[in-house]
C-alpha cells in the first residue's frame, strides 16, 4: 500500500515537490506568490541573476516536448545560478527501452537536487517523487491531462497583481477544460485562495464529468457565463480535437465559444484576459482581444519566471 | 493416501450442516464425517482445533500464463482453492485443443487445484471467427469466453452464442463496449476527473450488458456475465432472472472493497478492468451477492510483472493478484455485512461452481476431497513478501485481514499445510 498521505510536504509542514496546486496549503501559496514578487524586481534588473541555488543541480526533464514551458524554466533556474541540464527524453532514452525509473535512477547518481518533470500521462510525476531519494525534490511542469501548477501560480500571481483581492472576484475559464491541466491547476488555485464565483464555459464534451465537484459552477452558454466576470482565462484547443466527435470544427467552436471583442464587452469592463499559450487566434481568442488592452498574456510570460524561481528556491530551502 | 482431519468445525455452505466433527478421506474422496471408518489408520493426521474445515474454494476468474503457473498453482492452494476456472487470455490463446491439453495436463501434474479451462469464444480472441467450440470442449473447456477482449461486430457475438447454444455450451462475456471504455483507465466521475484519467463511463458496461442480455434471450444461449461493476448491471441482472434469461454473474473480490477514490496519488494497483467504480455501484455489488442476484465472488487475479505496474497510472497493466486474499477479503465483508460464515462462503463455493457447472464447492461423504481448512479468527498482514504468487500486484498490501489457511487439500492430496 502507498503511502497516500500528501506527498509535496515534508514532516515540518514545508514543500518538497510541487505536483500539484491541490491539496497545497493556502499559507503555501501564498508563501509562492509573495517570493515572486521579490523576484519581478530582478527580472528587471541590468544583472538579473541572484547566487540563492548556486551549486545546485536542476534537471528539467521533458518526457513530452515543450520548448516554452522548458525555456522558463532553464532561465528561472540560470538566474538562481543553479547549474541547469535540460533532456529531452522524449527523442531519448526512453524510446530505447529505458524505463522512467531507471532514468531517475541515473540522474540520480549523477547528484541531482531537483527534477522539473513533464510527461503526456497523469501522474507521472507523483510516480516520481515516490521512488526519488529523499533529498530531491520534483516539480511537476504538466503531466497528462491533470495538472499544470507552476501555470496555475503564474495564473493567480497575474491575477492578484492586477485584481488584488481574490474574494471579490468572480472568475470563468472558457474551453477546453477536458483535456487542460492548466484549467486543474487554476481551480484548484482560486478556490483555495478564495474566489467565490468560478466558472466553467465550454461545450458538453469538453467538460469532465462531475466537475462541479471541484466547486465550480457550469456553464455551456459563453454568453451567460461571461456576465459581470472579473477575469476571463481562455484556455487552448488543440487542433487534434476536431479530428474525433468532440467538435464538428474550429469554426463553428470559435462561433460559440471564441473570444470577440462583443463577448468580451459582457464582462465587467476591467476584466482582464489570461491565455496560458500557445494561443490559436481565431479559434479560441480573437486577435482584437488577444492583442487588446484587456489581455494580460504576455505580463503572464514575464511573471512566469518569478514565480518558478520562487518554486524552485523554495524547494531547495534558499529563502526563509 | 489417508487423510484425518481432527477437531475441526466442518461447514458445508450449501447444506447449513456445520457441526464439530472428524473427517476421515482415502482414496481421493471424502469417506466419512464424524466417526472413524472401521480398520481406520491415517497416513497424516491435520489438526484443525478451532479452525473450519470447509469446501475447496472454488475461483471462476484466473489468468494465468504457462510460464508462471506453477507459482499461481501454489498460489491458489495457499488461498484455500481447490478449483479454479482459467481465463483464455493465456499466451498464446486457448483456442486449439492442443493447448487446452497441455494447459490440463501440466496443472495435473501438481496434485494441487483442479484447473478448468475456458476455451477461446473467437479464434485469437479477435472477434471475428469462431474458434473450434466442440473441439475445445471435447479437450476440457468447460465455457467459452472472450475474457477482457469484448467483440466489436454484434453480428459475430450473436452466431457465437447461437452456435454456443446449439452445443448447450455456456458463454462467460464481460460486459465492456469497446468503443464508450476506448482509452479509458478509470471510472468517468469525479476522482477521473481530478487526476485527469481518461474515463470509461459506466454506460460502457450497462450498453454492452444490455446487448449480451438480449442476444442470451434472443439466442438461448446460456449467459454467464463475467465482473459486474456497476449498480445498474446488477438491476439489470436481477430483472433479467426474474424474466427467465439463463443468465449468472460474478463479481471481482476487489470491487466489493475498493472504489475509485481508493486508486489514491495513481497507484496503479488499484488499475482494473472494469475500472473501481464509485460508492453507490460497490454498496449495490455487495448487496446483489448477499441477494444471491450475482452467483459468485471471484480473484479476478491477474499476476502483473513489477515492470508492467511501476509506471504512469495509464500506462500500467490492469489487474491484481488475487488468490491469496480471496478467503480473507470475503471473511472481511462477512463480518462489514454481518452475513453469517456460511452464506459467505457459499460465493466462493457451492454457488460460484453451480454458476460454472463445476462439481466441486460441496463437503459430504462420498464426494471429492477438495477441502479448505482455515482459523477464521487469526489475522495476518499482506506482504509482498508473503505472496506466494509471481504478482506481487496487490491493492491490500499492507491490510491486515482475517483468515489464515492452515491446510489445502484437493483431490486428496495435502496441496498446503501451513508451517505451524
Amino acid at each position: 500500500m502507498l503511502s497516500k498521505k500528501n506527498l509535496q510536504l515534508n514532516d515540518n509542514g514545508d514543500l518538497h515537490h510541487l505536483l500539484a496546486i491541490e491539496g497545497l496549503p493556502k499559507r503555501i501559496i501564498e508563501r509562492i506568490l509573495d517570493t515572486a514578487e521579490s523576484f519581478v524586481g530582478i527580472n528587471e534588473r541590468e544583472v538579473k541573476v541572484v547566487p540563492l541555488l548556486r551549486g545546485k543541480s536542476i534537471f528539467n526533464i521533458f518526457f513530452e516536448n515543450s520548448t516554452r514551458t522548458r525555456t522558463t524554466f532553464e532561465i528561472a533556474a540560470k538566474r538562481l545560478s543553479a547549474d541547469v541540464v535540460s533532456l529531452d527524453v522524449a527523442r531519448s532514452s526512453t524510446n530505447k527501452g529505458e524505463t522512467i525509473l531507471d532514468t531517475i535512477a541515473n540522474l540520480t547518481a549523477m547528484h541531482a537536487d531537483m527534477f522539473v518533470v513533464r510527461h503526456s500521462e497523469s501522474g507521472a510525476p507523483y510516480l516520481i517523487a515516490q521512488h526519488a531519494a529523499p533529498h530531491v525534490h520534483v516539480v511537476n511542469a504538466g503531466d497528462g491531462r491533470h495538472e499544470h501548477p507552476t501555470q496555475g501560480l503564474l495564473d493567480v500571481f497575474t491575477i492578484r497583481h492586477y485584481k488584488k483581492d481574490f474574494t471579490r472576484l468572480t472568475v470563468a475559464i472558457v474551453g477546453d477544460v477536458l483535456h487542460s491541466r492548466v484549467a486543474r491547476s487554476q481551480i484548484h488555485a482560486l478556490t483555495t485562495l478564495g474566489v467565490p464565483e468560478l466558472r466553467i464555459i465550454g461545450p458538453r464534451t469538453l467538460l469532465p464529468a462531475d466537475i462541479e465537484r471541484l466547486g465550480v459552477h457550469v456553464f455551456t452558454s459563453l454568453e451567460e457565463g461571461l456576465k459581470g466576470v472579473d477575469v476571463v482565462t481562455m484556455l487552448r484547443l488543440q487542433n487534434e480535437r476536431m479530428s474525433g466527435a468532440l467538435l464538428p470544427s474550429a469554426s463553428e467552436y470559435f462561433s460559440r465559444y471564441g473570444l470577440t471583442p462583443q463577448k468580451l464587452a459582457l464582462a465587467k469592463p476591467d476584466a482582464i484576459v489570461l491565455h496560458p499559450g500557445p494561443m490559436n487566434r481565431g479559434v479560441e481568442i480573437d486577435s482584437a482581444v488577444a492583442d487588446g488592452t484587456q489581455s494580460v498574456i504576455l505580463p503572464q510570460v514575464t511573471f512566469g519566471i518569478a514565480v518558478r524561481m520562487a518554486v524552485m528556491a523554495i524547494l531547495a530551502g534558499a529563502t526563509r | 493416501m489417508k487423510i484425518a482431519i481432527r477437531k475441526g468445525r466442518v461447514v458445508d455452505p450449501a447444506t447449513s450442516f456445520d457441526k464439530q466433527a472428524d473427517l476421515f478421506i482415502a482414496a481421493g474422496k471424502i469417506v466419512s464425517i464424524g466417526a472413524a471408518p472401521t480398520d481406520w489408520h491415517s497416513n497424516r493426521e491435520i489438526n484443525a482445533d478451532g479452525c473450519i474445515v470447509a469446501p475447496g474454494l472454488v475461483d471462476l476468474a484466473v489468468h494465468v500464463k504457462r510460464g508462471t503457473l506453477a507459482t499461481e498453482v501454489a498460489a491458489a492452494s495457499a488461498g484455500g482453492i481447490t478449483s479454479m476456472v482459467c481465463s483464455p487470455d493465456t499466451d498464446p490463446v486457448l483456442d486449439e485443443p492442443g493447448l487446452v491439453d497441455m494447459l490440463r495436463l501440466r496443472a495435473q501434474s501438481f496434485h494441487a487445484t483442479h484447473l478448468y479451462p475456458l476455451g477461446a469464444l473467437t479464434r485469437a480472441l479477435a472477434g471475428t471467427q469462431l474458434a473450434e467450440l466442440s473441439k475445445l470442449a471435447q479437450a476440457g473447456c468447460i465455457a467459452f469466453s472472450q475474457a477482457d477482449c469484448a467483440i466489436a461486430d454484434t453480428q459475430v457475438l450473436m452466431r457465437a452464442m447461437q452456435y454456443a447454444a446449439t452445443f448447450g455450451y455456456a458463454v462467460w462475456l464481460q460486459p465492456e463496449d469497446l468503443h464508450l471504455a476506448r482509452n479509458g483507465v478509470a471510472h468517468e466521475g469525479e476522482v477521473a476527473s481530478r487526476l485527469g484519467l481518461a474515463g470509461i463511463p459506466s454506460s460502457a458496461e450497462v450498453v454492452a450488458l444490455a446487448t449480451h442480455l438480449e442476444l442470451a434471450r434472443a439466442t438461448g444461449a446460456r449467459l454467464h456475465v463475467c465482473r459486474v461493476s456497476t449498480a445498474d448491471s446488477v438491476a439489470m441482472i436481477r430483472d433479467a432472472k426474474a424474466r427467465g434469461v439463463a443468465v449468472t454473474a460474478d463479481v471481482s473480490i476487489n470491487h466489493l472493497h475498493l472504489i475509485d477514490i481508493d486508486i489514491g496519488h495513481y497507484d496503479s494497483n488499484f488499475r482494473l478492468s472494469p475500472p473501481l467504480r464509485t460508492a453507490t455501484d460497490r454498496d449495490a455489488l455487495r448487496s446483489g451477492v448477499i441477494d444471491g442476484t450475482i452467483d459468485a465472488v471471484v480473484s479476478d487475479h491477474t499476476p502483473r510483472p513489477d515492470d508492467a505496474k511501476q509506471l504512469p497510472f495509464a500506462e500500467a497493466a490492469p489487474g491484481a493478484s488475487g488468490l491469496e486474499v480471496l478467503l480473507s477479503l470475503v471473511l472481511r465483508l462477512a463480518e462489514t455485512s454481518r452475513v453469517p460464515l456460511t452464506d459467505a462462503l457459499g460465493w466462493i463455493t457451492h454457488r460460484a461452481a453451480a454458476a460454472a457447472g463445476l462439481p466441486a464447492g460441496r463437503i459430504a461423504a462420498d464426494l471429492p476431497a477438495d477441502i479448505c481448512v482455515f482459523d477464521a479468527g487469526a489475522y495476518r498482514l499482506i506482504t509482498r513478501a508473503g505472496l506466494r504468487s509471481a504478482g506481487k500486484n496487490s491493492p491490500f498490501v499492507g491490510y491486515e485481514l482475517p483468515g489464515v489457511v492452515r491446510a489445502t487439500i484437493a483431490g486428496g492430496h495435502v496441496a498446503y499445510e501451513a508451517t505451524a
